[in-house]
């Protein structure tokens, strides 16, 4: 047999198919039947056409690209006969779909069956339309199917009906034309016309609300008849579903009847008796009973229903809840829930059931009970609420934990009445589940804690405590290690003893062993070690007898194959060599814990300069972290974007700041700049990103005033801030910190790529005199003839801004030497990766012979690697010369030093 | 709204909705993972994206609809039953491989049952007696 003929039938095909072992073969069958029905297709064969489409349909199925195949199916549309039509149809629907252009090609073969006299034929294309009509197609065939719907054949009607519903949803607007049609189906006798034309009725009223008013008025009675004949007719076998006469209609009546009752007291008042009928007298032991009466419910608390059919209502859902099977407790919790917003009280009553669904085995339940419950939880019940859930946690499934816990975090967030309860109740859960809970609610109890400064000795003793026995929860690990580090001597001395506490007896070596188990213990992310790294540090000056093992501990992570962890415990194990009072550089460190990530990098350099313009300061520091603002922090984590949030918090003047401005001989230099790189933030802080910026004033607002009064020279200590912006990064760093700060703010990007002039350890050790390298503040360059040939020549001239040394603004200007014109001139740079160019439209593209004229365009070049590599550049430029085209190329290498 | 069934592979799929045909992969195995790990005692609703799945199992295959969250999920369940009583009916007691081979016919009988993603008949001897009616002009 010829290979390409399509003999093989369609069942040989799927059997074919369905042999295959491998994808790899199943992909060749697939691949040679599409190459034969191809081959048909380009023969324009009649004989196989339908089925090959019906392959084509397999293999569509399948997942195998169909596309060539769409053609066919309009042929067989096009054709005369049912069967080609039928299967013509069929493929339309399901290879193509409303947004193919091909289809805009169907509209007329549409048409045309649309007023076939077969009316099987007309039946196929009113299912078609109803499937995958689009608005256009949905505009040109609204006047045919409006006719059909006044037909005789119940087939076609209900089809219509169907079709009309397509039709609204994709034109709304036409829905006025269907208004009447869709009135006179409700009088049908018809079971399908009549199903079809409530679910038209229903799309009608969401579509626009005349239509809703229009059968509000002319339908509610004839739909309360209909309800009355389907739930009182006797046995009819054909539309029986297990006892009940056609539970669907049933059902999309009482959905349309919600929908016309729905804030409209006259009509809701001729439901309510029906409803009252249908709600007692419906069966609830199947399945089908029990879909009727929970529609009948949502209908009911849909409408302006009596009260008394409300409680009618809510006693059906309570039988519900306590129904073994799972489905049916499902949607009671669903309709409980929109219940709630009605009768909160009545839901009320099913609290204990709705808690036990919390504990159900089967996800879904479990889901809407506990969403359930959070609706319910009010400041009344909320304790013994949480109780219960904090007591499941316990024993719930891992999946299910980190739902759990957000919500009883915000359960208890949201309620909380007194402090103690929500510390008690944080602890609770990061001792049950530490390991669920989002950053943002441990940070917020660490704000919390540090603004209760009667329940911190409780807090770090309950932590203490809790951290003996749930080492392996994170954040319970990370919210009491930040404790122990702050309140360390709280810990030891029993300071702020409450009635309810055990007494206990810590030691400070017992203190400090529980962070540094922190430390070591290999489950600790990086977070914690650092955390636990700076907690070590503060107890450090806490606790003057244990800093010579604190040092043992941080010399040991100067390994650390992490290179934050390195770094730390070198910066910190310098600070301990050095230094006893510490306290406020290791508070800002822990600000940056709480930093979100995308800012670390951004951070931990800011803190590198403070460190470094610390170890010089060498004045004495406050001792404790300045309390965290509650209402700020509130604020940002709802991610409000008010810059005043950030200008109140850096004139927050502390302690620590006047130490700083200390004047104090060797310090003096990198101070200056560093104070202005506040200054720079702050008035920066309107056009920088709101979260970062908030941030960055934070983290300086804590250390430092708004120092106004520094009033240096702007363009040098912008280049020695940049300086010592940059020494913090190792050059390893910079590839990665500067895709990480590019997003959060421009202005440090911009001064990150400054050269590195100074390394780090000068700063420390209190050498800053290089750290300002003279920079000409004039900044003129001399004007160059950066390319010439024998007809064209370009000069640069260069202009910078002092504030921005690798930002260049080069203006080229082009002249013709020769002695005709140029036209369509353009031209063109490249330049090296670490250069970063953008050209400005040129001023023409015309270029006057012999140098009677010129264009200019500007450039602005950013040299990533400024002071370190020179600028350097290829231009081409393209024209026409005398009707020919032409192309010239160079390379600038004479760019002044310094760009 | 769509209406797939399967065993892993996928035996039927009629969207009602537009889609990409790799979105629609992406739905049919995403849906699959879902449903299939279920206990039989868990409820046959499943939220999924911004809608609802309704499943239910008849032997190896999954017969699944994915609906507005605000539709009635019992009804729905009773629908699916329906369609594999209208099924059985045609192929005089159903298996998968009537599906398989089948698979335009149950596609026409799903033109039947439902049309533009509502209802559309709900007599199961309407719906035969229509499929008998359509196959003698074949």
């Amino acid at each position: 047999m010829n290979p390409f003929s399509s003999g093989t039938r369609l069942r040989d095909m799927i059997r074919a198919i369905r042999a295959c072992k491998t994808a790899a073969e199943e992909r060749a069958v697939v691949r040679k039947e599409c190459a034969a029905i191809r081959a048909a297709i380009s023969e324009n064969d009649q004989d196989y056409r339908h089925r090959n489409l019906a392959k084509l349909m397999f293999i569509h199925m399948l997942g195998y690209p169909t596309h060539f195949g769409q053609m066919e199916c309009l042929k067989l549309i096009a054709s005369a006969g049912f069967p080609e039509k039928r299967i013509g149809y069929l493929g339309l629907m399901l290879l193509l779909d409303e947004r193919q252009e091909v289809l805009m090609l169907v509209t007329n073969s549409l048409k045309q069956d649309l007023n076939h006299s077969n009316q099987y034929i007309v039946g196929l294309a009113l299912c078609a339309l109803g499937n995958i009509c689009s608005a256009e197609m949905a505009r040109d065939l609204a006047p045919e199917v409006e006719r059909l719907l006044h037909g005789r054949d119940p087939n076609i009607k209900k089809k219509a009906a169907l079709c009309s519903i397509r039709i609204i949803r994709k034109v709304p607007d036409l829905a006025e034309n269907f208004m009447g049609p869709a009135a006179s189906l409700l009088k049908e006798k018809h079971h399908g016309v009549l199903i079809a034309g409530v679910q038209l009725c229903t799309d009608l009223c969401k579509a626009n609300t005349d239509a809703l008013e229009y059968l509000r008025k002319n339908c509610t009675e004839g739909l309360v008849r209909i309800l009355k004949d389907v739930s009182n007719s006797p046995y009819a076998p054909e539309y029986d579903i297990a006892g009940i006469t056609d539970p669907f209609l049933h059902i999309r009546v009482l959905r349309l009847m919600r929908m016309l009752g729905q804030e409209d007291a006259d009509s809701s008042e001729y439901m309510n008796d029906i409803l009252a009928q249908v709600a007692t007298k419906t069966e609830s032991n199947k399945n089908v009973g029990n879909a009727i009466l929970y529609e009948c419910v949502e209908t009911i608390m849909g409408i302006e229903a009596t009260s008394g059919l409300r409680v009618l209502a809510i006693n059906i859902l309570g039988r519900f809840l306590s129904n073994r099977d799972n489905n049916i407790r499902y949607v009671a919790l669903n309709m409980l829930m929109k219940a709630i917003t009605v009768d909160a009280q009545a839901v009320q009553r099913h609290r204990t059931t709705i808690l036990e669904c919390v504990k159900d085995s089967d996800a879904s339940i479990r889901k809407r009970a506990l969403e359930l419950v959070f609706l319910l939880v009010n400041d009344g019940n909320v304790k013994p609420l949480a109780k219960e859930l904090i007591d499941y946690l316990e024993v719930s499934d891992q999946e299910f934990k980190g739902d759990l816990t957000a919500k009883i975090c915000s359960i208890v967030e949201k309620f909380s009445q007194e402090k103690l309860w929500y510390i008690d109740q944080m602890f609770k859960v990061l001792s049950l589940a530490g390991n669920y809970v989002k950053d943002d609610v441990w940070h917020a109890l660490i704000v919390v804690i540090s603004n209760a400064p009667d329940l911190q000795g409780y807090s770090v003793r309950s932590l203490y405590r809790a951290l003996q026995t749930s080492y392996e929860q994170e954040s319970l690990v990370r919210v009491a290690v930040w404790c122990i580090g702050e309140y360390g001597e709280m810990l030891v001395n029993n300071v702020g003893v409450l009635e309810v506490e055990e007494p206990m007896t810590v030691t400070e070596s017992d203190a400090v062993d529980a962070v540094e188990l922190a430390l070591k213990r290999h489950s600790s992310d990086m977070t914690t070690r650092a955390m636990s790294l700076i907690a070590l540090l503060k107890l450090s000056s806490r606790f003057t007898p244990t800093s010579e093992r604190i040092k043992e501990i941080v010399t040991q992570h100067k390994g650390s194959v992490a290179l934050e962890l390195q770094q730390r415990s070198i910066e910190f194990n310098s600070i301990i060599q050095r230094h006893q009072n510490i306290k406020w550089v290791t508070d800002l460190l822990v600000v940056n814990n709480i930093a979100r990530h995308p800012l670390k990098i951004l951070v931990v350099e800011s803190m590198h300069l403070l460190l470094g313009c610390w170890c010089m300061c060498r004045s004495s520091l406050v001792e404790r972290m300045p309390v965290l603002d509650e209402a700020a922090y509130l604020g940002k984590r709802a991610g409000s974007s008010q810059p005043t949030l950030s200008a109140e918090k850096s004139s927050k003047p502390t302690t620590s700041a006047a130490s700083l401005k200390l004047p104090n001989g060797v310090a003096k230099p990198p101070a200056a700049p560093l104070v202005d790189l506040l200054d720079l933030s702050s008035d920066d802080a309107p056009v920088l990103p709101s979260a970062p910026n908030d941030f960055l004033n934070d983290l300086l607002g804590i250390g430092l005033p708004n120092s106004s009064s520094s009033g240096a020279a702007p363009s040098t200590t912008t280049d020695l801030l940049m300086d010592l912006l940059s020494i913090g990064t190792s050059p390893a760093q910079n590839g990665p910190s500067d895709s990480n700060v590019v997003p959060s703010s421009a202005k440090a990007a911009e001064s990150k790529p400054a050269p590195v002039t100074a390394p780090v350890m000068d700063l420390l050790d209190g050498l800053p005199s290089n750290a300002s390298p003279p920079r000409d503040e004039n900044l003129v360059y001399p004007t160059i003839t950066a390319f010439e040939s024998s007809t064209l020549k370009i000069a640069f001239s260069f202009e910078k801004q002092p504030e921005k040394p690798q930002v260049t603004l080069i203006s080229a200007t082009f002249t013709n030497l020769s002695s005709s014109t140029l036209t369509n001139f353009i031209f063109q740079a490249a330049v090296p990766k670490f250069v970063q160019l953008h050209l400005d439209p040129a001023s023409s593209s015309t270029l006057p012979a012999n140098g009677n004229g010129t264009i200019t365009q500007s450039l602005r070049v950013t040299n990533t690697q400024h002071g370190q590599k020179p600028l350097a550049m290829r231009v081409r430029m393209a024209y026409k010369f005398n009707d020919e085209d032409k192309l010239e190329q160079g390379q600038i290498s004479n760019f002044p030093p310094g760009l | 709204i769509l209406l797939q069934n399967r065993q892993g592979k996928t035996r039927l799929a009629k969207y009602y909705v537009p889609l990409e045909d790799s979105e629609k992969h992406k739905v049919e195995y995403e849906v699959h993972r879902l449903v299939v790990n279920r206990d039989p005692k868990f409820t046959n609703f499943v939220e999924f994206r911004t809608h609802k799945v309704i499943y239910r199992r008849y032997a190896g295959l999954f017969f699944s609809m994915c609906v507005d969250i605000t539709d009635n999920e019992l009804a729905y369940l009773e629908c699916i039953h329906l369609f594999v009583e209208i099924l059985d009916h045609f192929f005089s007691n159903v298996c998968e491989l009537d599906l398989v081979f089948n698979f335009h016919k149950v596609y026409l009988i799903l033109d039947e049952f439902i049309l533009a993603g509502e209802l559309q008949e709900t007599s199961k001897r309407a719906i035969t007696e229509r499929m008998a009616e359509l196959e003698k002009l074949e």
